[in-house]
């Protein structure tokens, strides 16, 4: 064999995918130690969600004692964009992945596992299956290890872990902003409905991040519209 | 809200979204309002988590607001994830130090 098998390739390539998702979950583990999640449950949350945005929402709610409503329209909400990866990659595997495949391969769309796939020239089963696994191990193991650290740190770096998450959503929104008007438009609208919505009070967390993201998402494809190429053209993401 | 329960909500709902659209749809999204929507819905859902929620998610609102002023200037000279983490908690465990002094 002179071409390397694709499965084989998709796993090495998934390796940077895997570390960074320890990282960041890392700071999930920590998050839930606060609400007093136990560690066992942390690592089942990562295990089953694999998504840290939906993840963080979805434990916020919780925490803030929200209805099962709020929760399940919360997570979708944060998780939407997962539809439009999914009709993507369900385009691109063609017809002869079946549908218990299909169905596997789900579990494993996120921005950063998507976005592999989509590098490569052409995407099976196999290979986005292989590209699952390491970064499935990474986002769960470093949950249970920030969940379990978080149990015996001092109050104080607890206190300071508590914004390693909300640091993480700046570092990806800062970056964006900066490459588009549309986008910083977009982060200071949220911000500041939010924070007005929040000084006004009576609104539970959950529903005023539905009403902030609905608002600010459809004024903005009203009034600032992009002109991107769509993620179903199968152009590979930059 | 028992926390199995809520662990189920978000495990199905999570796995729902991913699995029906590669079953299910497979027709391409071509409306540009809805592409555009759904391209927006991150940024305003990762902003309204973190503001004003990081402002309150230390011992004091100081801490919290000189957390989130280092991440934005960390990442604004485009630090990786992981530096604009650990600078913004770095700034909170240094604040509240200050404060404990004063």
């Amino acid at each position: 064999m002179t071409t390397p098998n694709p499965a084989t390739a998709a796993l090495r390539d998934s390796t940077p995918i895997a570390l960074g998702y320890f990282t960041v979950s890392l700071a999930f583990g920590l998050y839930c130690a606060r609400l007093d999640v136990p560690t066992a449950l942390a690592g089942l949350i990562s295990f089953t969600n694999l998504s840290s945005s939906g993840q963080f929402a979805g434990l916020t709610i919780i925490g803030a004692g929200g209805s099962h409503l709020e929760l399940a329209i919360g997570v979708a909400l944060v998780n939407l964009r997962y539809v439009l990866m999914a009709i993507s990659l369900g385009q691109r595997l063609g017809p002869q992945v079946g549908t218990a495949q299909r169905l596997l391969l789900a579990a494993g769309i996120t921005d950063e596992i998507y976005a592999l796939g989509m590098g490569r020239r052409q995407v099976g089963f196999a290979d986005y299956a292989a590209s699952m696994v390491l970064p499935i191990i990474g986002w769960t193991s470093g949950t249970i290890v920030g969940a379990a650290a978080g149990e015996v740190l001092p109050a104080p770096l607890v206190s300071a872990c508590g914004v390693l998450l909300y640091a993480m959503f700046v570092a990806i929104v800062v970056p964006a902003a900066v490459g588009s008007r549309q986008v910083l438009v977009v982060a200071l609208g949220a911000a500041g409905l939010s924070s007005l919505l929040a000084s006004i009070g009576g609104l539970d967390v959950g529903w005023r991040i539905i009403i902030v993201t609905i608002v600010i998402s459809a004024a903005a494809a009203t009034w600032l519209p992009t002109r991107r190429a769509d993620l179903d053209s199968g152009v590979v993401p930059s | 809200m028992s926390l199995w329960s809520a662990i189920l909500l978000m495990a199905g709902v999570t796995y729902l979204l991913r699995a029906l659209p590669m079953v299910a749809l497979r027709r391409r999204i071509t409306n540009p309002w809805l592409l555009d929507f759904l391209h927006y819905v991150p940024y305003a859902v990762l902003t309204a988590m973190t503001v004003p929620a990081m402002i309150l998610a230390t011992e004091s609102p100081i801490s919290g607001l000189v957390a989130l002023g280092v991440a934005v200037l960390v990442a604004l000279r485009r630090g990786s994830l992981l530096l604009v983490a650990l600078c913004a908690a770095g700034a909170v465990l240094a604040t509240e130090a200050l404060i404990n002094l004063i």
